[in-house]
């Protein structure tokens, strides 16, 4: 009947005349997203910065002064050059330094002959994340010359390097696949509960919830209008999020937009359910903004397998992660930018954060149902 | 009646751990009938309008309302329901959508017939006080329904606006529609077809407010006294075995007899002396006094309990040239008064009119512009602290800790200032005994009925015994009952020496002060004592005037024609 159609588009009118006044609405739906970005984006960008490194050149052969150039032309390194490693040792103490390269008396004569050679590289371990890029880039560019070498010499083989256990692999690329992904994640459980975590609290706060059940709209109606112009508040915040990953940190995007837009969609459907139940249950916006932190951002980050691996959490705890929405988010968002559309991935996780959300939706007509009792 | 469009039956409700919101209710509506819900907060007015609104359900009884009528039933809840964030034609729109639509010349008509046409794009919560609740009324009426359910839609309205109000309500409701209006104010009761008085869940009384108020008739007696004696008459009175309620008006005091009273006035009453006595219109609250059995209120333990406040010819509250700027607005324009040791002031005027922030002034909450504030002889500015420790403040709305109990309330409120060991322990005593907190002393503060609530706030507001009090609307929202031994304590503070200041809305509170003063858009335009101020504005107008209500109106009028 037309009757349902006009009050629910009144009600969407109404919420979107106060998302429209209410600046802290879109700071939650805009700048959150963009500022938890950076913040966890920050700590990838940390791996571009030169590491202050000390060359130390016992060996004045034709190879060792190719890798010491290599070094210095790397933009991972600044390097200045050091008369001796006690020298260099005494600036890495002091902090003026974070890693010493030194290339041995017979490097050249081994690297000539096609034995294996070593670099030693002494770095900072109290500053491990430093020490690790330092470690890893040092052993990329190594093994780069190496290869390079090896063309150039016209080489049958590249010379065998020795490769110590702990081998890093490339930081700075991996960790930001893995990062960014997840980080939308986490952004969107944290929005999407606190968007509509205000809403019906709000309601019942300034007393107007009475005023408008007293009127021929049902409480299913004015949940699902009041929650839909959230829900594209939402969209636009993930849009944001995948606009940032894109652009500023370089992720591929390999799956389809549909794909894409699609899992957004049952993922907003379960965050926003999950704030409205906690809204229809606290009836107090402070209180259910706690709970929307609380309930939304720490188990997306404790329990989505985002920071800690699940595969090694105690069981218990383990099938306390199936009860985190973002845990059914980040496998197929990971996979959608670095792979593709894995449907057999993307499609289990829809299918669970669409149960998340019918659930959560069901809970809170009944809680709201329930309290005007 | 088989034409009601309600009917309501032995209606009952009790929220979980609560009391008794409703019990066994029963009455049935007319087309076209006004219905005036009368009680203090907590008689269970809201949880009826509730129940009729279809919000919540009853735990026993029957509420019948015709289809066609609940189709078209508009219920407004005590807040207006309004969105302060949204604007005034953002509002009715939502308002007239969700009760099934209403044409664009129909939205503009009652915005108009409001007076808010000029401000359809402001936000609601822009509005003063009056223009709101007509927002309100405009967003119930403009589906024109056939029953209108109004939850106190004229709470902490001055009494120029609750007439606007009640005016625009009857004129957007068409002739059939009946409307239910929930008060706590019995002033305003005397419109309504019909009354039904509630008092803690049950209906007290039922019918027309004449009738109410003339099955009184012969009980009322007016005690016009020589001299400034009201005060310790108006104990006696009460006292009286004879008298259900006694009040003061201005010299006066009224007093209402029980039903079977002997006739001439006899025993204590015949001792008081009075220059006359004559029979007084019987008023809506001595029906309601009666229904609940009278105010028969022993003296307030106050009376012996509390210290005199030393004999000072200084006045105790000054203010000189009082003025308080917000922005290029002057909310108080060059105040001047003082008010005596023991004498009780009280400070009217309509709603924005500067009362609050004069008041706030006084009491050093806000600095002047310019101008002194003085109380007990200290600087409100300069020697803040010290005049703290002089004035006893209550605040208009509840401002204690909800979740402390009313005896952890009392502790803190002593501790507070300054009292420590046996001094505190008894302060606390004498509180419970006084205000009869005894039984609710392990209860949150938060969950006290209202009147306890007031109770407890007054309590706590004078533990240190000050000589000045601050009272900010006392008795806004408590039944007439509690609104009697509030008065009686206040008494016994100024016969004790307490200067008292007080703002209120009500009349017959205004009667009870020794000198009123009215403010008017900042500025105080006129002072004196009740009864002076009624003769003053009678000898200008040239005929007599009933009431200090009728006093009021003529004064506000005369400004608003100068202005």
């Amino acid at each position: 009947m037309s009757g349902r159609g006009q009050r629910m588009r009144a009600v969407m009118r109404k919420e979107w005349g106060q998302i429209r006044r209410d600046p802290s609405t879109f700071g939650i739906a805009g700048l959150l997203p963009l500022l938890l970005l950076f913040l966890f984006g920050y700590a990838v960008s940390l791996d571009t910065a030169a590491t202050r490194t000390a060359l130390v050149m016992q060996d004045r052969g034709g190879a060792a002064q190719r890798l010491a150039g290599a070094f210095a032309a790397s933009p991972s390194f600044r390097i200045e050059p050091a008369a001796s490693v006690r020298d260099a040792r005494d600036a890495l103490v002091a902090g003026r330094l974070r890693a010493i390269i030194v290339i041995p008396q017979d490097f050249s004569r081994l690297a000539a002959r096609g034995q294996p050679a070593a670099v030693q590289l002494i770095t900072d371990g109290s500053v491990p994340n430093t020490a690790a890029f330092a470690d890893g880039h040092a052993r990329g560019l190594v093994r780069q010359w190496a290869a390079d070498e090896a063309r150039e010499r016209g080489m049958a083989h590249v010379p065998p390097l020795r490769i110590v256990p702990h081998y890093m692999y490339n930081a700075t690329l991996k960790s930001r696949y893995f990062l960014v992904p997840g980080a939308i994640a986490i952004v969107m459980a944290m929005i999407g509960s606190m968007l509509t975590a205000l809403v019906v609290a709000r309601e019942w706060e300034r007393a107007t919830m009475e005023a408008l059940l007293a009127t021929r709209l049902s409480v299913a109606e004015m949940i699902v209008a009041k929650v839909t112009p959230y829900f594209l508040l939402g969209l636009g915040s993930m849009t944001l999020c995948v606009v940032v990953a894109v652009a500023i940190y370089d992720l591929p995007l390999r799956g389809s937009l549909l794909a894409l837009i699609g899992l957004a969609a049952t993922f907003l459907f379960a965050t926003l359910g999950q704030g409205l139940l906690i809204s229809a249950a606290a009836k107090s916006q402070f209180v259910s903004t706690q709970y929307a932190l609380l309930s939304g951002f720490l188990p997306s980050l404790l329990l989505s397998g985002f920071l800690f691996e699940i595969s090694s959490m105690p069981t218990a705890i383990q099938w306390l992660t199936w009860l985190v929405p973002a845990r059914y988010l980040i496998p197929p968002l990971e996979s959608l930018f670095l792979a593709g559309n894995i449907w057999g991935l993307i499609l289990p996780s829809m299918a669970a954060l669409t149960a998340f959300g019918i659930f959560f939706f069901w809970r809170a007509i009944k809680s709201t149902q329930a309290s005007i009792e | 009646m088989n034409d009601a469009i309600v009917s309501v039956t032995a209606l009952a409700k009790r929220y979980p751990g609560g009391a008794q919101a409703l019990d066994g209710i029963s009455f049935a509506v007319a087309p076209g009938e006004t219905l005036g819900l009368v009680g203090p907060d907590g008689a269970g007015k809201s949880t009826l309008l509730k129940l009729l609104a279809g919000i919540g359900r009853a735990d026993s009884g029957a509420i019948v309302i015709a289809p066609a009528v609940r189709q078209a039933l508009a219920y407004m809840p005590q807040s207006a329901g309004l969105y302060d964030d949204l604007s005034v034609a953002e509002n009715l729109a939502l308002y007239a959508d969700l009760r099934g639509g209403a044409s664009a010349a129909a939205r503009a008509a009652v915005l108009a017939a409001a007076g808010l046409a000029p401000f359809t794009e402001r936000l609601a919560g822009q509005l003063s006080g009056g223009m709101r609740q007509k927002l309100g009324l405009a967003c119930t009426l403009v589906t024109k329904p056939q029953l209108v359910l109004l939850d106190e839609p004229s709470v902490g309205v001055d009494p120029v606006s609750r007439a606007e109000l009640w005016a625009l309500a009857r004129m957007l409701a068409g002739k059939g529609t009946a409307i239910i209006w929930a008060t706590s104010n019995l002033d305003e009761a005397e419109r309504f077809d019909r009354l039904l008085l509630l008092h803690e869940g049950r209906m007290i009384a039922d019918g027309a407010p004449s009738a109410l108020a003339g099955a009184m008739a012969g009980r009322v007696w007016r005690l016009a006294l020589a001299g400034t004696r009201a005060r310790r008459v108006l104990a006696a009175a009460l006292a009286a075995p004879d008298v259900i309620d006694a009040t003061v008006q201005g010299a006066s005091v009224r007093v209402v007899l029980a039903a079977d009273a002997p006739l001439p006035l006899a025993g204590a009453l015949a001792q008081i002396n009075a220059q006359s006595i004559t029979a007084a219109p019987p008023r809506l609250e001595d029906a309601f006094i009666a229904a609940l059995g009278g105010a028969r209120l022993g003296p307030s333990l106050l009376t012996e309990a509390y210290r005199d406040i030393a004999v000072n010819d200084a006045p105790m509250i000054v203010a000189e040239g009082l003025t308080r700027n917000f922005g290029n607005f002057t909310a108080v324009d060059r105040v001047n008064l003082s008010v005596r040791r023991g004498e009780i002031f009280g400070l009217l005027g309509p709603n924005g009119a500067g009362k609050t922030t004069c008041f706030r002034m006084l009491c050093g909450l806000i600095n002047p512009t310019s101008g002194t504030a003085r109380v007990a002889g200290l600087d409100m500015e300069q020697d803040r602290a010290a005049a703290h420790q002089q004035l006893g403040y209550m605040a208009q709305r509840f401002s204690l800790y909800a979740t402390l109990t009313t005896a952890q309330n009392l502790n803190f409120f002593a501790g507070a200032y300054g009292l420590s060991g046996a001094a505190r322990a008894r302060a606390v005593a004498l509180a419970m005994a006084t205000f009869a907190l005894d039984q609710v002393a392990d209860s949150n503060a938060g969950e006290l009925l209202p009147g306890l609530r007031q109770r407890l706030s007054l309590a706590c507001a004078i533990m240190h015994q000050p000589p000045v009090l601050f009272l900010d609307e006392p008795t806004s929202g408590v039944d007439p009952l509690t609104r009697r031994e509030f008065w009686s304590h206040i008494n016994a503070m100024a016969e004790r020496g307490v200067t008292i200041f007080v703002t209120t809305h009500f009349m017959d509170e205004a009667e009870y002060c020794d000198r009123i003063a009215l403010v008017y858009h900042g500025r105080m335009i006129a002072s004196g004592a009740p009864d002076v101020l009624k003769a003053d504005v009678a000898a200008r107008l040239g005929r007599p005037v009933a009431s200090l209500e009728a006093a009021f109106f003529a004064l506000l009028d005369q400004e608003q024609m100068a202005a």
